[in-house]
């Protein structure tokens, strides 16, 4: 099992999320409110669970029961926002290499021309974010996430900002990375058809609440 | 223009007094505006208005308190005394003392606002890229919050130079000393037939806070990027 969670998200009430998923791309799908950026918070170590327990990659990452809690940068995740989050006074190359620049170089997997030419990024390299499109900066962001050597990624609608030609390029990367790469992925999305394009294993949110 | 030996020391003293001032401040203030950006805690609102009392006491009252804290028999004056050999009583020091504490609020106002600005979300990507808090502080926070925290320092030293009341009060206007810019056109306005001194020395003055609030809101406007925030340091 490439992820088990079963955790209560300190949302309202609590929501809580359990299942379990299989290699290969999970979609966790439901209106708006569920929980599911939540959701990838939690397992990024983001935001902390009120109780539960998440398994990621064979690794155990918060246990409330056993007192486990890594910090995020222990986590190995690679965490796509829905706002990319490029960091605004580095150069698309410096966003790049933040991560491997960190020396961890132990946990990566593949360097900065593998990444540039698996994105088609290279020609944007000296550019600041700020002058990116938005589909450019998708593209950056997800080859800032894999070059941080994750062993695992969370996706957060990572197509919800871009128009249809755009969306149709990353959901190409996005599939390359589940069978080239063949990394497991968590992806939020709200879109059916994207959900069932891309994903082997569709997890619904948004039914089971806590009473309080 | 020109000035005589006795104003190029004048010029000269007051800028020691508060570049010291904004560098002894520095820590402080960059210490208190976090607390105030990122922290929650019983007693923040008083904290707070205490950092800004400076702003809105009269200057002869800080000039007061400063003697009663920090003169020869102060609680924390002996201390420093003692301890440190650091006396401030009638001396440039205590001038800057003086000038730290009036700026205080100026410097951590301006980087508190920056660092209120800084995309925590940022920091957050950063720590899934592999970077541990303190990491993340230097790489993502300190450089984002950069050009508030200098705009900060530049107006605390416009107001060190343009520092009198809690000066005179606590250190006294002792020439070569103590008597920095306003003070001495104080003491040049008390002496008939000195006119043009006062206005060398006040042209001065103009002209170097000039300089600083230029210097504060260019800094200010290059924390722009593009998209994120940083108008909270615009004083013009």
């Amino acid at each position: 099992m490439s992820f088990e969670i079963s955790v209560t998200l300190p949302r309202g009430a609590g929501i809580r999320v359990d299942f379990a998923a299989p290699a290969g791309l999970t979609a966790l799908f439901g209106p708006s409110g569920a929980g599911k950026t939540s959701l990838l918070d939690a397992v990024a170590g983001l935001l902390r669970p009120r109780e539960g327990r998440i398994v990621a990659g064979g690794e155990v990452l918060f246990d409330s029961a056993a007192g486990i809690d890594l910090p995020p940068e222990r986590r190995a995740c690679g965490y796509v926002f829905q706002d990319n989050r490029l960091f605004p006074h580095r150069r698309v190359r410096d966003n790049l290499l933040y991560g491997p620049g960190l020396g961890a170089t132990a946990r990566r997997w593949m360097t900065l021309d593998e990444a540039v030419a698996f994105l088609g990024i290279g020609h944007l390299l000296g550019r600041m974010p700020a002058t990116l499109s938005g589909g450019e900066a998708q593209r950056v962001a997800i080859g800032r996430a894999l070059l941080s050597g994750p062993k695992f990624l969370l996706m957060d609608e990572p197509l919800s900002s871009l128009d249809a030609p755009r969306r149709e390029e990353i959901m190409g990367v996005i599939e390359r990375i589940r069978d080239e790469l063949r990394l497991p992925i968590l992806y939020v999305s709200h879109d059916r058809a994207e959900v069932e394009r891309l994903a082997g294993r569709i997890v619904a949110m948004g039914q089971e609440r806590l009473a309080p | 223009m020109t000035l005589s030996p006795e104003e190029w020391g004048i010029v000269a003293l007051s800028l020691k007094v508060s570049l010291v001032a904004i560098l002894a401040a520095l820590p402080i203030a960059f210490a208190l505006a976090w607390v105030l950006a990122r922290r929650r805690f019983p007693g923040k609102i008083l904290l707070d208005a205490l950092v800004h009392l400076p702003l809105v006491v009269p200057p002869v009252v800080t000039g007061w308190l400063l003697l009663i804290v920090f003169g020869t028999n102060g609680v924390v004056g002996r201390w420093l005394a003692e301890t440190l050999g650091l006396t401030f009583m009638f001396r440039w020091t205590g001038a800057a003392l003086a000038a730290a504490v009036m700026a205080l609020p100026l410097m951590v106002r301006a980087m508190r606002l920056s660092l209120e600005a800084v995309d925590r979300r940022l920091e957050g990507a950063a720590r899934t890229l592999g970077a541990g808090p303190w990491r993340t502080f230097a790489t993502i926070t300190l450089p984002l919050a950069l050009p508030g925290v200098l705009a900060g320092m530049v107006l605390g030293f416009a107001r060190s130079v343009g520092e009198f009341g809690a000066t005179i009060t606590f250190v006294s206007n002792i020439p070569g000393e103590t008597r920095t810019l306003p003070l001495a056109i104080y003491s040049a306005l008390q002496m008939p037939g000195a006119e043009a001194e006062v206005t060398r020395l006040a042209l001065i003055s103009v002209a170097l806070s000039i300089v600083a609030l230029v210097a504060s809101e260019a800094l200010a406007r290059r924390s722009g990027y593009g998209r994120m925030g940083g108008q909270g340091a615009h004083v013009l």
